[in-house]
């Protein structure tokens, strides 16, 4: 029924690109605010216009994040999250949908902890489609890149401001899938993106490589987003995701069918943005 | 670990990724990856450069008043009915703590490396206080990450980098305590990583960091082996240093790894006791993963979340430790042992009262285990304990739990 296809991700940037438009990957946190609130979001993301899923794997110690994907950290946690949960949530989205790919996102001592090839095997048959891990450089890739690599699930590089010309080349091996671009010099949620830099940044990435240029890290609202789908091959969109489950939470901190309802209509507002884009 | 074997030294590590066999490493962000190897390059020809050397051992000579003394404490001695207790005083430095013979050190490479701008993270306020301290004495700028709770119980360090023209930025997020203010202090440094230039505090974080504090450390080891010779004519039987993140230990410690008849003891803070699941002991209660940069011992829970640690001390309350204390512990070399705070307010009450010498909380640790062990070894055994920080800044905190425990 589920498993692992190799090709979801190429397929996902194959269609993009025949349509001549950008995709739009939302970042959610799993567990985030309660596992059955966190499973009708997941779900409901594709049928609001998301074409990927970021999805987060919570962490207790965030360090590339800002205050409001650690707060949706923080808030899973606390609701009981786990590893093993968040690889039950994407087994549970794979029942009724087998093209929208999920790329499981976090830092690397939950995994570590889990069993490296434990992990993969676990992530790949749940059908994971890759994996972005915020505290694994290129310097350890002998810890999780390689194994995966090996498994077949591709391992997807960050790039940023600070990545200069010399390092692209280290930052483009053994990776597959597409390179997510950081826009800013900062942890998610603090800046907006600046687009005139985005546009030379991924004009220099795209030199060096024939993988989709996701951007992510400072998009908030449609019109950020829009102007990203203008030079990238993705919009990445993930605090202002979380804070408006935050914001709509009950007095007593508990997800509700609103709560899905205001994560739907922002998704759709930002996919009507990014689709209409190069229009 | 091969290098290491093959040269029959248990001080040639780490190897050119940092790693202590499976320790240490360079677990950071992709923002932060060309800063890290910029210091590592930076550090490689400081190290390499004997004019570096000249100018930090100006500073240790006439700024930070180095060499400490190593005092024979002759009170607590007869007191104990045992080895001979030698204190190395590196609580006689400027600014009162072992923290600033590192700051020195890295406040040098960084102007060397052109940058004016610095960012540190602080437990007790005591590496705090020696970054402001040096860059109110070098014309930099300086921030300081520090737990709201270490803000609370540390009043008079926030007071004195205030004073030195820090700013002090508390920290609310997770425990409120050294752990966060770490991460916040690397949040910020990847928003200001072209710029600033992180002075991190302890022998933790991502490579080279471990390796370049711990040898700016040695200087505590390197001194109490020539002045313990001096005194005694031989080296000491055994040594031992508090641990929190595990720089003071390792500066005593590393210059002594080679020599096998020297026992060496770290003593963690086993906070409420080891039993209690509320300690800061790593080693002992923890297992390896990866944080801050490095793999290494830390206090997770079986999902890979990091738990909250306790101590009493400030300085100690970090869930994590230097991954080369990690790989000692794993060789065996070093004994890993503990103390709770009830211990360590009873050794800061002592010591007080039989040489004359308030201790921080964090030694006072150190102090506690040496009771434990100190009667039953022969006279003629050297013991030399790091006495690594005053405990002027702990009064305030410690003293009504003192008067509670009727110690006062």
């Amino acid at each position: 029924m589920s498993g692992y296809d190799a090709n979801r991700l190429a397929a996902l940037f194959g269609r993009l690109a025949e349509e001549n438009r950008a995709g739009l990957g939302i970042f959610i946190t799993a567990g985030d605010p309660d596992p059955d609130t966190s499973l009708a979001i997941l779900k409901a993301m594709p049928g609001a216009g998301a074409d990927m899923i970021e999805f987060g794997m919570p962490f207790s110690d965030p360090m590339a994040d800002g205050p409001a994907v650690q707060a949706s950290s923080q808030r899973a946690l606390k609701a009981g999250a786990s590893l093993a949960h968040t690889i039950e949530m994407v087994r549970a989205f794979r029942v009724d949908d087998q093209t929208t790919p999920i790329v499981l996102m976090g830092y690397y001592n939950p995994i570590y902890t889990h069993g490296v090839q434990r992990f993969l095997a676990d992530a790949i048959e749940a059908g994971a489609d890759g994996l972005i891990i915020v505290d694994l450089p290129p310097e350890e890739d002998a810890e999780l890149c390689l194994p995966a690599v090996e498994a077949g699930l591709p391992f997807i590089r960050l790039a940023t401001p600070t990545t200069n010309d010399a390092r692209i080349p280290t930052v483009l091996s053994n990776t597959s899938g597409f390179i997510y671009y950081v826009s800013i010099t900062g942890v998610t949620g603090t800046t907006a993106v600046p687009t005139d830099m985005v546009r030379t940044a991924v004009a220099r990435l795209k030199k060096h490589t024939t993988l989709p240029i996701a951007v992510g890290f400072g998009i908030s609202s449609r019109e950020q987003a829009a102007a990203v789908a203008r030079v990238a091959d993705a919009a990445i969109v993930g605090s202002a995701v979380v804070n408006t489950i935050a914001a709509n939470l009950d007095a007593e901190g508990q997800g509700s069918a609103g709560t899905v309802a205001a994560v739907v209509a922002l998704v759709e507002d930002l996919a009507a943005g990014v689709l209409n884009a190069r229009a | 670990m091969a290098t290491t074997a093959a040269l029959n030294t248990l001080r040639a590590g780490p190897d050119e990724n940092g790693h202590f066999g499976i320790f240490g490493g360079r677990y950071v962000a992709e923002t932060l990856m060309p800063l890290i190897l910029d210091v590592e390059k930076s550090w490689s020809a400081a190290k390499a450069d004997p004019d570096f050397w000249t100018e930090l051992r100006w500073y240790h000579k006439h700024y930070i008043g180095r060499p400490s003394p190593l005092y024979f404490a002759s009170r607590l001695t007869a007191h104990f009915g045992g080895a001979k207790l030698y204190f190395k005083r590196d609580e006689l430095n400027h600014t009162g703590a072992h923290k600033i013979n590192n700051v020195m050190g890295q406040a040098l490479l960084a102007r060397r490396m052109g940058k004016t701008k610095i960012i540190a993270e602080t437990g007790a306020g005591q590496h705090g206080v020696a970054t402001a301290t040096a860059c109110a004495l070098f014309d930099m700028e300086c921030e300081v990450f520090m737990g709201a709770e270490d803000v609370a119980r540390q009043k008079p360090n926030v007071d004195r980098m205030r004073l030195l023209g820090a700013k002090v930025h508390p920290v609310t997020s997770g425990s409120s305590t050294l752990k966060d203010a770490m991460n916040e202090a690397l949040r910020y440094w990847v928003s200001k990583a072209e710029t600033h230039f992180y002075i991190i505090g302890t022998v933790a974080g991502p490579h080279p960091y471990p390796q370049m504090v711990r040898d700016f450390q040695c200087v505590i080891g390197e001194e109490t082996r020539e002045q313990l010779h001096e005194a005694e004519g031989r080296l000491p039987d055994s040594l031992v240093a508090c641990i929190g993140g595990g720089s003071n230990a390792m500066g005593l410690f590393h210059p002594f790894l080679d020599d096998s008849g020297v026992k060496i003891y770290g003593v963690e803070a086993a906070g409420h006791g080891l039993d209690s699941g509320a300690h800061a002991a790593s080693l002992t209660g923890g297992r390896p993963g990866v944080l801050h940069g490095n793999r290494t011992y830390l206090l997770q829970d079986d999902d890979g979340q990091i738990t909250e640690a306790h101590s009493i001390s400030a300085g100690l309350d970090y869930p994590g430790i230097g991954p080369e204390h990690s790989w000692l512990f794993e060789s065996g070399r070093v004994n890993y042992v503990s103390a709770t705070d009830t211990q360590a307010l009873e050794a800061f009450t002592l010591c007080s009262r039989k040489e004359g010498i308030i201790p921080a909380l964090e030694p006072s640790h150190a102090l506690a285990f040496v009771s434990t062990i100190i009667g039953d070894l022969p006279k003629d055994h050297l013991m030399v304990m790091n006495l690594c920080g005053r405990g002027d800044k702990d009064l305030e905190a410690v003293l009504p739990r003192l008067e509670k425990m009727g110690l006062l």
